[in-house]
């Protein structure tokens, strides 16, 4: 019976997927994708993940955890497995799974979505697996500690430098696609503008007035931002406020790094956690909305399965689809910051081995169905509407009419009176080059949302969608700065010993504000750059969260051929060798390729060109010297995140080589086997 | 059905990490004895600064 039961689920599994790969109609319905999508996780739960959790990591249901043997009732706590699996969710979902395929879409709806599956069940859900096991077998180590202690330093320092490169970029690209939501949007500036005060009232409630009653707290929250999508609607319609909030996209840039460094030397309890706690119930709500109005609905896809952007001609980042769409959607698929939180707080709430697979391997599922959420949003736009909101105006050019000419001679019709009738039912001035992802994606929701839940509401959902994408992204924008500020604060400590004090406010205002400099720098280039700035920060961002994800895979492989499981290594050693080609291909191409919508340094080399001859216009000449430097500066960056990740792959080959040849290495950095029966008496 | 409420009240205060102050008085009551446990406004303070100095939130 049970057997049958899993035969009917794999045969469905395989009709859906070879459904959706060989189907050529005009349009094919969204089911198709959640059907694949469900069985092949379910196969992949079923069966892999407890194998790998059996043979592979010889998972202990006797052996105690770091919850039991050094329980606190504070930070080290036995927690029950489903509460665990929804903080482990909340923690690594974040605006990264919705991003990247809203952008991979443009090289039509079928090569994203295979690579999210496939990714997901044999590369992401078992880097985050493998390593919160090993966390916990390790008292809850982080991933940076355990490379140093199973690698060796350089694996260890390795680990810290990409982390924080990645934090650096990943808030600069997400501030981007804040300021790019809110430019010219009074509506949406208005109602983001209105989050942070709300935030800093639930803080006060938090701590002064309720102390820790986080459901209620939040639930006054939610009602606060529902009322203020509703109030950035009033905002919209009143002449002066309405001039107040309708903010080029340069000012909006400075309004985010400010509001960045203040966020980072604040104490949590006033803005961040509060902020937290709001963003975790919008984000489970919505995506929990979507998912029902995507079952509800069954909308029809109109993306081509595949478009000719395959061949790297695409407006909305350059590039081929190897490596870039494995570049492109990063979360969802494969995560390299997920073997951070999975080495962080979550070990040390887990109350038996076992408990790991629902844990890592099932949220990370959970996550990557959360991108094929975002992928159904974006592709059942009007093909011609997507590329004109997704494409800069430095590729289709600056004005509507000329932008709708471009867009529908590629073969996806559109007309400048489409786009301004959908910007009006929205409730916006104009939604062409709205790049980022961001709007697109909130014009799929909002389409979704109000034809499952109530038509007319178009303009609310819309700004719904826009305000819960920008609470979590600027909580991720706070964490992500103070993590980068911790940081920087050790590794100075370390030339100058008061500055590794967190508390010391010197040292608190030094480090923030050179973190904050660093991501704002690369937001503000960005921001100033014509061709929107997502299509060069995007696939940087990819590439350092995959260097991340490679160095955890290097961890877990190591750590697999030095406790005697050579034969099993190929587990994580095989999407570890996946990602080293996808980084490396990606990484030569945006050095060396001479196409200049691909190569940084082809790029730079081009402006620098036009700068010369005198063909640029005065204010096109006034931003050159800053673009190319950055150009240049890009290249180097991602020079340097490759040249990582193989050092650590390097290192880790050495350390398996002297265990096959029975050579010495650092001992074994697992916390000695202590049986239940022991803790509990 | 009422118990089911009940259990379904008490996995979302858990989820909201509403109930983690019960739960330290238990496992403070149980480990330490007659030492005298932090108050509730302190307690959340410090879970909320040990919860925000490590990477606790994804892109």
């Amino acid at each position: 019976m049970r057997k049958s039961l899993w035969i009917l689920v794999a045969l469905s599994g395989a009709f859906a997927v070879g459904g959706i790969a060989l189907h050529r109609g005009e349009t094919i319905n969204a089911m198709w994708l959640v059907v694949a999508a469900v069985c092949v996780y379910a196969i992949g739960y079923r069966f892999y993940s407890a194998w790998v959790m059996a043979r592979v990591l010889s998972a202990d249901a006797g052996r105690a955890t770091p919850a039991l043997r050094l329980n606190n009732g504070r930070d080290f706590m036995p927690t029950h497995r489903w509460i665990v699996f929804g903080h482990h969710f909340a923690a690594i979902a974040g605006p990264g799974p919705l991003i990247g395929p809203t952008l991979a879409a443009q090289f039509g709806y079928l090569p994203g979505t295979l690579w999210i599956l496939v990714g997901a069940v044999l590369g992401g859900c078992v880097q985050d697996m493998t390593i919160l096991f090993m966390s916990t077998r390790r008292d809850g180590r982080s991933l940076g500690q355990m490379a140093r202690d199973e690698l060796g330093p350089v694996g260890g320092l390795a680990a810290i430098i990409g982390t924080l490169t990645i934090m650096i970029i990943l808030i600069a690209v997400l501030g981007l696609v804040v300021v790019n939501a809110m430019k010219h949007s009074p509506w949406a500036t208005a109602t983001v503008f209105a989050t942070i005060p709300i935030a800093v009232l639930i803080g006060l409630y938090l701590r002064n007035i309720r102390p820790g009653r986080v459901l209620e707290g939040s639930l006054i929250g939610i009602a606060l931002l529902l009322f203020a999508v509703v109030g950035g609607g009033w905002v919209d319609h009143h002449p002066t406020l309405r001039a107040l909030f309708d903010m080029d996209s340069k000012p909006l840039a400075w309004f985010v790094i400010g509001y960045g460094f203040i966020a980072a030397v604040l104490p949590v309890w006033l803005l961040l956690a509060p902020r937290d706690y709001l963003s975790t119930f919008l984000k489970l709500g919505t995506v929990l909305l979507l998912a029902i109005a995507v079952v509800l609905m069954r909308p029809e896809i109109k993306m081509p399965a595949i478009t000719q952007f395959v061949d790297g001609t695409g407006p909305i980042f350059g590039g081929a689809l190897f490596p870039f769409v494995f570049i492109t959607i990063a979360c969802g698929a494969i995560s390299g910051f997920h073997a951070l939180v999975s080495s962080g707080t979550t070990p040390k709430l887990i109350g038996s081995e076992t408990d790991v697979r629902l844990i890592g391997y099932g949220s990370m599922m959970l996550e990557s169905c959360v991108a094929i959420m975002a992928m159904i949003a974006a592709t059942l736009l009007e093909p011609g509407v997507y590329f004109a909101i997704n494409s800069g105006p430095g590729v289709v050019g600056a004005t509507a009419d000329a932008a709708v000419a471009t867009i529908s001679s590629w073969g996806f019709p559109v007309t400048a009176e489409q786009m301004h009738e959908l910007a009006r039912e929205m409730g916006e001035s104009t939604l062409f080059a709205r790049t980022g992802g961001a709007p697109s994606l909130a014009v799929g929701m909002a389409s979704i949302f109000s034809s499952a839940f109530g038509q007319g509401l178009l303009a609310l959902w819309y700004h719904f969608a826009i305000m819960f994408e920008a609470v979590f992204i600027l909580t991720t924008l706070d964490a992500g700065t103070r993590v980068g500020r911790f940081m920087l604060q050790d590794a100075l400590g370390h030339v100058w010993k008061p500055m590794a004090q967190t508390s010391w406010y010197p040292s608190v205002l030094i480090a923030s504000g050179l973190v904050v400099a660093g991501w704002g720098y690369f937001l503000y280039i960005g921001v100033v750059d014509p061709n929107g700035g997502i299509n060069i920060l995007w696939p940087l961002f990819g590439i350092a969260n995959q260097l991340l994800a490679g160095i955890a895979l290097c961890v877990a492989t190591g750590i697999l051929v030095k406790s005697g499981k050579l034969r099993y290594a190929w587990v994580t050693a095989v999407p570890l060798a996946w990602l080293a080609i996808v980084t490396t291909t990606a990484t030569w191409q945006k050095v060396v390729s001479s196409d200049v919508r691909v190569g940084f340094l082809a790029a730079a080399e081009q402006l620098a060109n036009k700068l010369a001859s005198g063909v640029l216009s005065p204010e096109q000449a006034a931003v050159a010297p800053k673009l190319i430097f950055n150009q240049r500066l890009d290249a180097a960056l991602a020079m340097l995140l490759v040249a990582i990740l193989w050092i650590v792959i390097a290192d880790m080959l050495r350390v398996s080589w002297r265990v096959v040849k029975g050579l010495p290495v650092l001992p074994s950095s697992e916390a000695p086997a202590v049986a239940l029966a022991e803790v509990r008496t | 059905m009422k118990r089911r409420l009940v259990d379904l009240w008490k996995v979302l205060r858990a989820l909201a990490t509403d109930d983690a102050y019960e739960r330290y008085l238990a496992h403070h009551a149980e480990a330490h004895g007659k030492a005298k446990p932090i108050g509730r406004s302190e307690f959340y303070l410090r879970q909320q600064q040990s919860k925000w100095s490590g990477v606790s939130r994804c892109c």
